[in-house]
């Protein structure tokens, strides 16, 4: 699978030092706002011109453009976050991330590529921990006042059969 | 978590499972649905042999997913995997997908181009028609003795099952009964006319696909939406943003045979006007404090020669024709033994659409699928009645709003689904 704009460019051993660093960091506090369940910050980690896109690799490697979740703008982040928290009906349950496999392809200015895997565990009231998405995120991030911003979220997940549905963000 | 790995009430122990000269529909008629339709191992048998592969037209693609010679697609007929195929004439073929050979499910991609399809068990070799092409070694081995197939082995005897195929509007139905009316007839007229609204004369492009496993009877997915006393109540997306909601223009239309289903809905210029204080105190869904940051999302860009905004619309038994403001789709539902199901979503636009137009339908394509304002509530709200039905000791649910009525009717009941219940009884002689 190859993902326009996420081809691995030549980048300097210490600026891609320094970006893992900083790409890490930020999987790690976006991770842990999400996995704690304060959705209402989430917007918080983009640019106001964010693009944000969930879908499955099925689409990604055929070229298609839907999303199962598909934001424009850190605003339509928001109103997803508002409706996940305030006016959704869905089932209890608990989500954790795990992010690895970081790969910094290419730093230019201010601006970072990177590919990380993840993987998504689900917890249901009375049901086991099991696996809901197993994918990566190609991101695009813009260093903002020393910290990072998403420019571009693709998460594309292997997992192309979703177990009932997707209700809190990756 | 998909069904096969749940901790609630696993595979194997159905409580509700009973002789089948007992499955008698409770004395109250269509007021009351049993519960044994949606859990039972032997209802499921007889649906799949009555419905499924019985006399209904099942929707199995797009022919803009087939545009090309050789483009092939899997997909599946009730439960049952079926390719779908495009022949060098142009014409759409239907075929189990299922080696006549020893039954080996041959076609593995989910789409694809090629000439021929090979077994790649033993190299059994299928046309585009389905038709045998080749057996490896069927004369044998030279001087071996019974070698090779028996001298009046037929090729023509031994292709691939082949289904009844008609194309409608770009829309390919399949079914395994031989003598089938024509699909316009199968749909009826208030239903032909709300689809041919999304598909006449009009190229599709593909937009991609959500696919999930739903824990819920597959009949639970047609009900939904022939179920808009839901539609007001649970999604607070369209109530609070009118694009279903108690007081605008709405219709429940049922076909004369009760097994489709258009639910229509237009939206009013200023929802505040048509929900005076007492329908919003019945709404809990009405969020008045629902306010979007980003307004483009439920923009309606006028595109259709109809008074409807949104309709959804059900085919029996396995087809949702989704046309909600401007994202457009079509749902595949593959029932997936009692407890559960397979459901396929394709999304798409028209081939004349703007890249803007393109965005549009993007974004509000938030809407729906798995992940969707309104897709993920009814995913949830199937499997919590799924899970209710399963393991109490109560055996059935009422099915009262709106009377005794049957077929089309008003918001506020369930005429059409007891008309698909009508309908579903003569079928399954219950
Ligand atoms: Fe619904």
């Amino acid at each position: 699978m190859k993902i326009a704009g996420y081809e691995q460019q030549p980048v300097d051993a210490r600026l891609a030092r320094e970006a893992r660093w900083d790409v890490e960091e930020f999987h790690a506090a976006y991770c842990q706002l999400l996995d704690l369940g304060d959705i209402e910050q989430w917007a918080d980690f983009f640019t106001t011109d964010c693009l944000y896109i969930i879908t499955a690799r099925e689409n990604a490697e055929a070229d298609l453009p839907v999303g199962l979740v598909y934001a424009e703008g850190r605003d339509m982040i928001r109103d997803r976050a508002f409706a996940v928290r305030h006016t959704q009906m869905f089932a209890p349950r608990y989500l954790q991330h795990f992010v690895s496999n970081v790969l910094i392809l290419a730093v230019a200015g201010n601006e970072i590529r990177a590919q990380s895997n993840y993987q998504l565990l689900q917890t249901l009231v009375e049901g086991p921990t099991t696996l809901l998405q197993a994918g990566r995120y190609y991101d695009t991030f813009w260093r903002e006042n020393g910290r990072l911003l998403i420019e571009e979220r693709r998460c594309i997940y292997d997992t192309t059969l979703i177990a009932n549905d997707l209700v809190l963000p990756v | 978590m998909f069904s096969n790995d749940t901790v609630i009430h696993p595979l194997g122990s159905t409580s509700k499972e009973r002789e089948p000269a007992s499955y008698q529909w409770p004395a109250e008629g269509l007021a009351a649905i049993p519960d044994w339709i949606y859990t039972s191992e032997w209802i499921y048998d007889r649906e799949m042999a009555r419905i499924f592969h019985g006399k209904t037209w099942n929707f199995v693609a797009l022919e803009a997913e087939v545009p090309h010679a050789g483009d092939f697609k899997r997909s599946y007929v009730g439960p049952t995997p079926v390719v779908v195929v495009r022949d060098e004439a142009g014409g759409v073929q239907v075929f189990e997908n299922r080696c006549a050979h020893r039954g080996v499910e041959f076609c593995r991609h989910a789409r694809g181009n090629t000439t021929e399809f090979v077994c790649p068990y033993h190299q059994w070799t299928y046309d585009l028609h389905g038709d045998l092409q080749g057996i490896p070694f069927k004369r044998g081995i030279k001087g071996e003795a019974d070698s090779g197939m028996p001298a009046d082995f037929n090729n023509k005897q031994h292709g691939l099952r082949k289904l009844n195929v008609e194309c409608l509007h770009g829309v390919v139905f399949a079914s395994f009964a031989e003598a089938m009316e024509p699909v316009a007839q199968y749909l009826g007229e208030e239903v032909l006319k709300d689809f041919a609204v999304v598909f006449k004369d009009r190229k599709l492009k593909i937009l991609g696909y959500y696919r999930n496993e739903l824990p819920g009877n597959w009949k639970l997915y047609q009900e939904n939406l022939k179920d808009p006393y839901h539609a007001t109540l649970l999604h607070s997306f369209l109530v609070t943003f009118g694009l279903m909601v108690a007081g605008s223009k709405t219709s429940m239309i049922a076909d004369p045979t009760g097994r489709h289903g258009t639910m229509a809905s237009r939206r009013p210029d200023d929802v505040s006007k048509v929900v005076d204080s007492n329908t919003a105190k019945e709404m809990r869904a009405y969020r008045t404090d629902l306010k979007l940051a980003d307004t483009r999302f439920l923009e309606f860009i006028p595109e259709f020669n109809s008074p409807w905004t949104v309709t959804m619309q059900t085919i029996w038994p396995n087809m949702i024709v989704q046309r909600e403001l401007n994202t457009l789709g079509v749902r595949q539902i593959v029932p997936n033994g009692p407890n559960s199901q397979i459901m396929i979503w394709t999304m798409f636009g028209y081939d004349t659409d703007t890249p803007e137009m393109t965005r549009h339908r993007l974004r509000q394509g938030n809407l729906m699928g798995p992940s969707g304002f309104l897709g993920l509530e009814d995913n949830e709200a199937i499997k919590f009645l799924q899970e209710g039905v399963r393991r109490s000791p109560s055996d059935r649910g009422v099915l009262k709003l709106g009377g005794k009525s049957e077929g089309t009717g008003g918001i506020i009941s369930e005429s059409a689904i007891r008309a698909m219940y009508r309908s579903y009884r003569e079928v399954m002689e219950l």
